[in-house]
């Protein structure tokens, strides 16, 4: 029984230490005759296992303020919607933001929507987005599409200066895209009617031979072609003076359906992707010299206890890095700052025992007398301010979303990881210490 | 043992002279504020010619931009202006490269509608409210007394007043920002404030729970004397992790780091010399009665 449960350890360790490989990290050295030239990458799984298709890569994943890219809040113009309809349309504004950034080809956008007070906010993360300009643009646009045609006045016969609509709109596309012109090799917008659509698209040629029929944006006619004969195969090209790329963005924009409502920039952010792995490289450097300090000075402080304990700030360390990959957490300065902070109450667990355990020495108690009192002494103050530390975390983290609370990103990143520290702390300052000190101690005896 | 406690006028003096000091800068100078509270645009651009702050600041009058700060840092400009939208800020772009005649990347821009800031202050305000309620119910019942919790929170509320005092200071001083980072770092200090006093506390309810309801006082100084050393250690790992980051880090967390290394030591300080006290006067007041 005792050797399964060793046997599993060693197991757990070496998956553990198998998510925490740097990665692309390259290994070129000669031993002897052999020569090693590979690169090292952490864990990734892509299976297949009953049926279900398993992939997950086990990197670590930085935030916005640290990988660079862009941070965009827009304020949503909900006064002309009614109060009920509020939350679905601001839903399906997110679901077509989110299609338009696909598009535009965003690795792991986020897009999300908040409310505060009275305001509906939508909140789009673009890492790595070198324009944002043209990202901002196209996340704007309201691209309506809408088929007008003229009105004829039945008594004199003339048509007026105003369209009518056709009901024939963006909705009843199914597909747009870039095409060129057979002739002239222009680029031009092909759209393909859905099955109401292409019903629709027919009365309405029917309707107009020989008459223009308006294709709009945004209120904006970009062709009104002559009509030569009924359509029945559900197919328009929209022709205009534009070049590759603005053919492109309309097509996306038709693609993506309008936004139900209009939104409005407030707020924007972009860090350039240098300045952010400057930042870390910098930051991970001071930890780690903070840390070696830290190291350096149990070892001098506690001796024999200092080495153990040091051994198991380390074994923390591993251990929280690989829940972050796990989870995976995004990792922002406060998140850093969090990370920190739980090393610092994860030492403070450490300390605290090998106190208690000097004073049972003290009282001439046997050595592991005194470490077992000494355990079960410090537990209670590790278990209360740890608990005092989780409960405020858990309402920094807000987990449930509530308005009233910090729904922004860098609090929450601050309070997700001090949370995982704290948590895992308890674990291994008291778990872990434990076993390393039984350990060590019956093989010098 | 040692009596602490002796000494609680020389605590009370010097936990005061801080706290005022802060305040009255707070008051004097109050702070600067980053534009995630108060709105505006940070630009940070590297170019690749030189360019002079008389010349900026002529092209920003030329285009009409209120200019609020800038530094020239060999070839990086950083600036701060009032809001700017794309369009204008793609402008400004335009311009300054014509200006410089070279090419300019956009290492950092950001821009903050102003009314952002407030709704974080507020929320995160009523944020720390609740964990002080959350903080005062899980210690009653953790320490079997309200008092015990009361203190710890006194202490921290103690903390909090040092820091944004300090910090006002540094504002006006150094030019630090209150932001975001800058918040998380009160938070912070909030929160190892009470997890450092917990420790003394939990030493003196043992105390009690041994040898029966004695002199609380002389329970308190014991407790101050077993734990000092594991104080002192636990902030020294502490104040090496931040001084590294503080000196070593990177731009960004500087200040951040620095706010967190004041944060640690009045932590630290306030357990014992603050937290203790006022637990010992109000335990002896409730057995008076």
């Amino acid at each position: 029984m005792k050797i399964i449960k060793q046997i599993l350890l060693i197991l757990i360790a070496l998956l553990v230490i198998w998510i925490d490989l740097p990665e692309n990290f390259k290994i070129k050295f000669n031993l002897g005759k052999i020569k090693v030239d590979q690169t090292i990458n952490p864990l990734s799984i892509n299976t297949k296992l009953f049926g279900l298709n398993i992939k997950k890569e086990f990197k670590t994943k930085l935030g916005l303020d640290l990988k660079g890219g862009s941070h965009l809040v827009f304020e949503a113009d909900t006064s002309k919607i009614s109060q009920n309809d509020i939350k679905d349309t601001l839903d399906s504004s997110r679901d077509i933001i989110e299609k338009r950034i696909n598009f535009f080809g965003v690795s792991e956008p986020t897009v999300a929507t908040s409310k505060a007070g009275k305001n509906y906010r939508i909140t789009v993360d673009l890492p790595g987005v070198d324009n944002v300009d043209e990202a901002i643009a196209l996340i704007g646009k309201t691209a309506s599409l809408s088929f007008k045609e003229e009105v004829v006045d039945p008594k004199s016969g003339t048509t007026s200066a105003v369209l009518k609509d056709t009901g024939l709109t963006g909705k009843h596309i199914k597909k747009s895209s870039v095409t060129f012109d057979s002739q002239t090799g222009k680029p031009q917008v092909a759209l393909t009617f859905s099955k109401e659509g292409t019903k629709l698209f027919a009365d309405v040629t029917k309707r107009n031979i020989n008459k223009p029929v308006a294709i709009v944006v945004d209120n904006f006619v970009i062709s009104a072609p002559i009509v030569q004969q009924e359509i029945l195969e559900g197919n328009a090209v929209i022709t205009g003076n534009f070049n590759t790329d603005e053919a492109n963005k309309l097509s996306i924009a038709i693609n993506s359906g309008a936004l139900p409502l209009s939104i409005k920039l407030i707020e924007q952010k972009n860090i350039g992707p240098s300045l952010g792995a400057l930042e870390v490289k910098k930051s991970v450097y001071a930890g780690l010299i903070g840390l070696s300090m830290v190291l350096i000075f149990m070892i001098i402080y506690y001796g024999k206890l200092g080495l153990i304990a040091s051994l198991a700030l380390i074994i923390y360390s591993l251990i929280s890095l690989a829940i972050f990959r796990l989870i995976p957490v995004v990792l922002t300065l406060p998140g850093i700052a969090g990370f920190i902070l739980s090393i610092g109450m994860a030492v403070d667990s450490n300390i605290l025992i090998f106190e208690r355990i000097k004073e049972e020495l003290r009282a001439k108690k046997d050595f592991s007398v005194a470490v077992r009192l000494g355990f079960g002494r410090a537990i209670d103050a590790i278990k209360d301010a740890n608990i005092t530390t989780l409960t405020v975390a858990f309402i920094l983290f807000n987990p449930l979303n509530w308005e009233f609370l910090p729904q922004f990103g860098l609090v929450r990143g601050f309070a997700l990881t001090l949370a995982i520290g704290v948590a895992t702390s308890l674990f291994t300052g008291v778990v872990i210490t434990k076993r390393l000190i039984e350990v060590f101690y019956k093989e010098s005896k | 043992m040692v009596n602490f406690l002796r000494y609680k006028l020389i605590y009370l003096i010097i936990s005061l002279s801080v706290i005022s000091v802060g305040l009255f800068s707070i008051f004097k100078w109050g702070y600067s504020y980053s534009i995630d509270f108060v709105g505006g645009t940070n630009l940070e651009y590297k170019i690749n010619k030189n360019i002079t702050k008389t010349d900026l600041t002529k092209l920003f009058k030329d285009q009409k931009i209120k200019l609020i700060d800038m530094k020239i840092n060999k070839n990086n400009l950083v600036i701060r202006t009032e809001a700017l939208n794309e369009k204008k800020e793609s402008l400004l772009k335009s311009v300054l490269e014509k200006k410089i005649s070279g090419k300019i990347t956009v290492l950092k821009s950001e821009t903050v509608g102003p009314i952002l800031g407030k709704e974080t202050m507020n929320k995160t305000l009523t944020a720390s409210l609740l964990a002080i309620c959350g903080i005062l119910i899980y210690m009653s019942f953790a320490f079997k007394g309200f008092n015990y919790a009361f203190s710890a929170v006194i202490a921290m509320i103690h903390d909090f007043l040092v820091v944004i005092g300090c910090y006002s200071i540094l504002s006006h001083f150094w030019g630090a920002q209150v932001d975001t980072m800058f918040v998380t770092a009160v938070l912070t200090t909030m929160t190892f404030s009470v997890h450092d006093t917990i420790v003394i506390f939990d030493k003196i309810r043992e105390y009690i729970k041994e040898e029966g309801k004695g002199n609380i006082e002389d329970y308190a100084n014991k407790a101050l004397t077993q734990t000092m050393v594991r104080s002192v250690n636990n902030s020294m790992t502490i104040i090496f992790m931040l001084l590294a980051l503080s000196l070593l880090g990177g731009d960004t967390i500087k200040y951040f780091a620095l706010t967190l290394l004041i944060g640690t030591i009045t932590g630290s300080y306030s357990s014992p010399f603050v937290a203790t006290p006022i637990l010992v006067w109000l335990e002896r007041r409730k057995n008076k009665r």
